[in-house]
């Protein structure tokens, strides 16, 4: 019976639906042509959903297929309509719903990785407390002068916010993120 | 058959090979190259419109009124740009369309050339898919794609757009192959557990009801003729969208008359009340849910629909069903027949008592006079014209529409063509010339306002030169009635700009076009007027001075439910300004 959207007063405050709002990160995957993540990318502005990161490269070569990782948030029923709004584009494959995966297999969350790259400026005590702090987080050097670092940090999107907080600071001038990659835990793909 | 030519050639060569009769276009620098071949031919007709929006629409009626895709031919730059209401417009009432635009070449895209716009970045979210052909390698795979994706799972519009030295290249043209989309594949057949779960559902059901939509008409006659048989063998009743007109007879025992906004109280207090609800191939639209949260608050619902991201969206259903109407009908058919169901009749009996009840209170009632011709009147009187004969009916956007839906009953598919989902004002006349391009014997009529006929009335041209003899019925009230109704409603009868001064006398405009004008302001000479209107073997605008101050009830009032219906005899000055509160001022 419908019984949700008790709280809305009609189809256009559906917004305003109390419900949890949840985040969830999709695989999808595409055709790699010409305005392929404009249709993305479009889809989830002209609809009013939620991107908050996005990867996207090719991932199988010979057959022209890439990969778009696209993390987002809504309520259980927005993220299905995301799910199936995506499926509806002509050149999609597949999508999956990583997040919903994991948790059928019993897990929190998927397997998410990010790459981000910090650069920091500095003499003295900072730029000593920065190179400790980077080893602390497994961050390498990848470029170094007397006064500067640039530290490559992986992980997952948590622990490199965390690490760029810190370094904030400690003389941190600017940062270039990949974005979430992510995958399905266990020996079978999407 | 495989053989080397040019990329123009192979335009006309993929539109033979798909079908393809008739192609609605407007010619333009970047599609010459097609033109061109398009006098060489004999084998598609090429109807010349006023402007591409009337293309777009004429195309939309061609298709709905046959089923078969439309095909539009227009010029980049503008000629594309002019296009975009009639794509989204056919995006929203998921009409299959073909629209083939020229481009600038290709060295020269993206440098601001003249006539250049970015057409596939401008129509992507208006169209199903699209695409901008960069090597004539893929001109002849791409047109045939575009075929297969216009027409196949829920229909849509598509672009192809095509540079014009791809339309001078020479390639070598591959006919259509029966290969399967590497991407795309709609689910057509649907699930038989959750088919079978519906049909159990539905025979335990004391209070059912088929709500049913324009997917029935897209799915095809069989799936409106695997309806009926549904409808007579549980005996329900059944109500339909305004897309959906026509699926089921307006004269079938069963017919509960249309629901929504401006529906029927018998079909909207039926949905509020009942305990299992069979949607089919609708989409829980706005138009008709009302608000959402007392949206038939009792009932289980089914939901079937060969586009899986309908189900859910808004309404949330018990047993979604994804496939074809058709399909899915078939195996209920065959389930309810081979399961020996049968409704529990003395419910059923109790619920259609319940039902007449509320149709006893007539709903669809106005004050009927002799001076001045009521809008309800005149689509009556036109109905009972036109009834016996092969008929098509479009409309423009309004009051109107409404009416039109009301008053005039479709007992078959694809006869009623209007534009439900954009709500396109200028839809109706290039639609009924589309239809009658599709159906010369026929009658094809346009309901219209005197607003909305003035937003494509250019295409009065093209009816005249291809001897198309379609008929304007003109519901002229001298305002655009709907915006007025609604200032009423929520403006405190402040009636901005909604009045039409110095229209155009619509005898003289007919017959400027060179076609036939008609003027009636008395009911006692309707009649006689739209027998001569339907005898004359040319267009006609028929200017029908309707009762000015007339407004469209029953009326569920924006955040309103579908048990809180405005009837037409409740319906005083008062009323109507009170009839909307703070909270659904906000909606449209």
């Amino acid at each position: 019976m419908n019984a949700q959207n008790l709280n809305a007063p009609s189809a256009y405050f559906m917004a305003e639906v109390v419900e949890q709002v949840e985040s969830h990160t999709l695989s999808v995957l595409v055709d790699n042509e010409p305005g392929v993540l404009a249709r993305v990318i479009g889809l989830f502005s002209g609809r009013g959903y939620n991107i908050d990161s996005l990867t996207v490269s090719e991932t199988e070569h010979e057959k022209h297929l890439s990969r778009i990782t696209i993390v987002t948030t809504g309520t259980p029923m927005v993220i299905e309509q995301i799910h199936h709004q995506l499926e509806r584009l002509v050149p999609v494959h597949r999508v999956t719903n990583l997040t919903v995966e994991a948790r059928r297999r019993s897990f929190e969350k998927p397997l998410e990785r990010e790459l981000a790259l910090i650069k920091v400026a500095g003499v003295g005590e900072k730029r000593l407390e920065a190179l400790r702090l980077a080893d602390a987080f497994r961050a390498t050097v990848i470029d170094a002068t007397a006064e500067h670092f640039v530290f490559e940090i992986t992980g997952r999107t948590n622990k490199v916010e965390q690490f760029i907080a810190i370094l904030k600071p400690l003389g941190l001038v600017e940062v270039s993120r990949s974005g979430v990659a992510a995958l399905q835990r266990g020996p079978e793909g999407i | 058959m495989k053989r080397e030519m040019t990329g123009a050639e192979m335009v006309l060569q993929a539109l033979k090979d798909q079908g393809v009769k008739h192609v609605f276009g407007y010619p333009g620098g970047a599609v010459l190259p097609i033109y061109d071949e398009i006098i060489q031919q004999d084998d598609i007709q090429h109807v010349l419109v006023r402007h591409e929006q009337g293309a777009g629409h004429a195309a939309e009626g061609y298709a709905r009124s046959t089923g078969k895709p439309g095909v539009v031919l227009v010029t980049s730059g503008p000629g594309a740009t002019n296009m975009v209401t009639a794509l989204t417009d056919a995006l929203l009432d998921s009409i299959p369309l073909v629209c083939i635009t020229g481009q600038v070449p290709t060295h020269l895209i993206g440098s601001d050339a003249f006539q250049e716009c970015d057409t596939v970045g401008i129509t992507r979210p208006c169209t199903k898919h699209n695409w901008l052909v960069k090597r004539i390698e893929d001109l002849p795979r791409i047109l045939h794609e575009a075929f297969y994706v216009a027409t196949s799972g829920r229909p849509g519009p598509v672009v192809v757009d095509v540079p014009k030295d791809i339309q001078f290249a020479t390639g070598i043209y591959e006919p259509p192959t029966n290969i399967a989309h590497k991407s795309y594949r709609p689910k057509i057949k649907g699930d038989i557990e959750p088919i079978r779960h519906a049909v159990e559902l539905l025979s335990r059901a004391k209070k059912p009801i088929f709500y049913t939509g324009g997917g029935v008409i897209n799915s095809g006659p069989a799936a409106a003729q695997l309806l009926r048989e549904l409808v007579q063998l549980t005996g329900a009743p059944i109500t339909s969208t305004l897309m959906g007109l026509g699926a089921y007879p307006a004269s079938g025992d069963n017919w509960l008359g249309m629901l929504g906004m401006h529906g029927t109280y018998e079909a909207n207090m039926a949905m509020h009340d009942c305990d299992v609800m069979i949607c089919i191939g609708a989409r829980f639209d706005d138009r008709i849910t009302g608000r959402i949260d007392a949206f038939s608050p009792k009932s289980f619902k089914v939901h079937i629909d060969i586009d899986p991201s309908s189900i859910n969206k808004t309404v949330k259903v018990d047993i979604p069903i994804v496939g074809d109407v058709a399909h899915v009908l078939e195996d209920m058919v065959r389930l309810w027949r081979t399961g020996g169901h049968k409704l529990d009749a003395p419910a059923l009996k109790s619920w259609w008592e319940t039902i007449d009840r509320w149709r006893g209170r007539n709903s669809l009632a106005y004050r009927p006079s002799e001076d001045i011709i009521m809008p309800q009147y005149a689509i009556q009187r036109l109905y009972e014209a036109t009834k016996g004969r092969k008929t098509f009916v479009s409309t423009e956007v309004g009051q109107h529409q409404m009416w039109a839906a009301q008053f005039f009953g479709f007992e078959a598919p694809n006869h009623w063509l209007t534009s439900g989902g954009l709500g396109t004002m200028g839809y109706g006349l290039p639609a009924a010339i589309g239809a009658q391009v599709a159906h010369p014997d026929a009658l094809c009529i346009d309901i219209a306002g005197d607003a909305s006929i003035l937003m494509n009335i250019q295409e009065m041209s093209t009816a005249v030169q291809f001897g198309l003899p379609v008929k304007v019925f003109i519901l002229n009230n001298q305002y655009m009635g709907m915006v007025r109704q609604w200032q009423q409603l929520l403006h405190g009868n402040r009636l901005s700009h909604s009045y039409m001064d110095s229209l155009p006398d619509f005898v003289k405009l007919a017959e400027a076009f060179g076609g036939h004008g008609i003027v009636v302001d008395k009911p006692a000479d309707l009649d006689d007027a739209i027998q001569e209107m339907i005898d004359t073997p040319k267009p006609v605008i028929f200017d029908c001075r309707v009762a000015n101050l007339a407004n469209c009830f029953p009326m569920i009032p924006s955040g309103k439910a579908h048990n809180e219906m405005l009837l037409p005899d409740e319906a005083n000055d008062e009323t109507v300004a009170n009839a909307i509160d703070a909270a659904g001022k906000a909606l449209v």
